[in-house]
């Protein structure tokens, strides 16, 4: 059953997020993959995942939050202040090009900078952790521009603690 | 990179300083050195199994070093079969072999081994140097043949070889997007590779204590990372920072060895930090909005360079071991990171990164004579060998089936080649002399 559950939300994300020509990247490894409960139902994981977005986007070497970005991190504070049954940890990424170390340091950027702005919408600070994975856990591996843009990320991820 | 073979007479035999035959390590085109090694003499049965082994790998340490050139024992004319008996020079000087290396190796009952050798000046008819005798477990074999190795480099160049080093490294196996990591400790020529840490978490950039026996890292083992302190021989690990929502990595220790330097990331900034290790208590050494990270000590502990973006993109900073305002180094087109100060006090190597190409450099340490040393889709990390004359680093290759490996290359920028490791690698750490 639980097979089940995170082949169909590594399906709805690869469908998100417009799965290039990488073949088969299957999400793994990070905690950005594997997501629990159905699509149809709002108040589950699988739903923020594919109807609210879990994921922004940031340019080359920038934790700026954009336009865009902003629209989707709305979307997700409305959907956590009335989740309240959901704790978030925002994970950073980068794209390849760059060194570890500082990579991991702007991951760390770029997953406040998602933290600040949620808190700002209403999400209490308690409910948010960050973490950066650097470069370690690119989502699309190729080593061309349309892959890293999807890599230089924050993701919301979410941990129920209703239960 | 420039040999200079000075081949004088030997009017000084008992002179140490002067040694006849000298390869000089300077800047300049190089010609290899010609040498003979031919199989070591098996003084007994227990030793038989030694004798061509063992050659062969002082032979390779030699070659590896691109200082040096073996003559195929086919080309020999002149077969060694006793190692007192006089040397026939006339038979080396026929094959140009500069420098001959003879030996012997007998077993004993309890499991060890003695290797005995000398090294002759073959153009001056003389010994370079008294021989030596080496005793050890015969499992650790290896291990004698770089330090015949090491004593032959250093006679002939007059600086300390660096064969008998270990590297510890990140194994990396899996596809990209997914990898497992996990630390690996192996010889510097990639034999005898031990794993320290199993593939369950995320392991970052390992590095050596001033001693040899314990390795700093990063680990996801919480699921944030933090760094880690482990004891090479038992493997047993701890964790040295974890604060509650802080992320700490770039581990790297003080020469004394007493204390860590480190990143710590609070809210999103990250700034260089210093524990002492016995009260684990960590002072601030930078306090700037901007990322300081991947700090190195100078081998004498006073000065620390580190990356950091506050001028707007990374570039390398030279600050006291104690902090205070931080002297920029780096002015060359494009993004520098990663610096770590040389053994020998004198250079930083860097990475840097121009115009899409990752490139591993040199600089003086006030940032002058820089000098790039590869050039790839990304090189990253370089870590210096124990001697200071040559440098290990990562080189990650394109595109979606990319992996990473290990490469050296001379502080001169020749005799770049891979290191051979098992699975993937990167994040090299070279061991200090004497393991």
């Amino acid at each position: 059953m639980k097979f089940i559950i995170k082949a169909w939300a590594v399906l709805c994300v690869t469908v998100l997020i417009g799965c290039s020509d990488t073949g088969g990247n299957t999400l793994g490894g990070g905690a950005d993959g594997g997501s629990q409960g159905s699509v149809d139902d709002p108040t589950s994981e699988a739903y923020f995942e594919a109807s609210v977005g879990d994921r922004v986007f940031f340019a080359v070497d920038e934790s700026v939050l954009s336009a865009q970005a902003r629209d989707a991190l709305d979307g997700q504070a409305t959907w956590l202040n009335s989740n309240a049954d959901y704790t978030v940890i925002i994970e950073g990424h980068a794209d390849e090009q760059g060194t570890r170390e500082y990579n991991l340091a702007l991951g760390a950027r770029r997953a406040n900078a998602v933290r600040e702005y949620l808190i700002g919408a209403g999400v209490g600070g308690d409910r948010i952790q960050t973490l950066s994975y650097g470069k370690e856990r690119p989502v699309e591996i190729c080593s061309l521009e349309r892959c890293y843009a999807q890599n230089r990320r924050g993701v919301t991820v979410l941990n129920n603690i209703g239960f | 990179m420039r040999i200079l073979i000075l081949l004088t007479s030997l009017l000084l035999a008992t002179a140490a300083v002067s040694a006849p035959l000298r390869i000089k390590i300077t800047e300049g085109v190089v010609e290899p050195l010609p040498f003979a090694a031919p199989s070591f003499i098996a003084e007994n049965a227990a030793g038989a199994e030694y004798a061509k082994m063992l050659v062969d790998v002082v032979a390779q340490d030699l070659t590896g070093s691109g200082l040096f050139r073996a003559i195929p024992e086919a080309a020999h004319i002149s077969k060694i079969t006793s190692f007192s008996s006089p040397v026939q020079y006339s038979d080396w000087k026929a094959i140009n072999a500069q420098a001959l290396i003879t030996g012997t190796v007998s077993g004993s009952a309890t499991g060890q081994i003695t290797v005995k050798f000398r090294i002759y000046d073959v153009f001056a008819g003389a010994e370079l140097g008294k021989g030596l005798r080496f005793t050890g477990s015969a499992d650790g074999w290896r291990r004698m043949a770089h330090k015949v190795a090491d004593v032959v480099y250093g006679r002939i160049t007059g600086e300390s070889g660096y064969f008998d080093s270990r590297v510890v490294f990140v194994s990396e196996t899996g596809r990209k997007g997914a990898r497992k990591k996990r630390l690996a400790i192996m010889d510097y020529d990639g034999a005898n590779v031990q794993y320290l840490t199993d593939s369950a978490s995320i392991v970052l950039a390992p590095r050596f204590s001033p001693t040899g026996d314990r390795v700093l890292y990063t680990s996801y083992e919480t699921g944030f990372p933090h760094i880690y302190l482990l004891d090479v021989g038992s493997v047993k690990r701890k964790v040295l920072q974890n604060s509650a929502g802080t992320m700490s990595f770039a581990p790297r220790f003080a020469p004394n060895g007493k204390s860590v330097v480190y990143s710590l990331e609070q809210g999103g900034n990250t700034d260089i930090y210093l524990m002492n290790l016995s009260s684990g208590k960590s002072r601030r050494l930078t306090n700037a909005a901007s990322i300081e990270t991947a700090p190195s000590f100078s081998p004498d502990g006073s000065q620390i360079v580190f990356e950091s973006d506050r001028s707007g993109s990374q570039q390398l900073y030279v600050m006291s071991a104690s902090g205070g305002s931080p002297k920029r180094i780096s002015f060359g087109d494009g993004r520098y990171g990663t610096p770590v100060w040389s053994p020998r006090g004198d250079m930083i190597a860097f990475t840097k990164q121009n115009k899409g190409r990752f490139h591993i450099g040199v600089m003086r340490v006030d940032g002058s004579k820089e000098r790039l040393l590869t050039a790839s889709f990304l090189d990253e990390g370089p870590t210096w060998s124990p001697n200071g004359r040559v440098i290990m680093f990562t080189r990650e290759t394109q595109g979606a089936s990319g992996a990473a490996s290990l490469y050296s290359v001379d502080i001169s920028g020749r005799n770049l080649k891979p290191v051979k490791t098992p699975d993937g690698a990167s994040d090299p750490a070279w061991s200090p002399l004497g393991r």
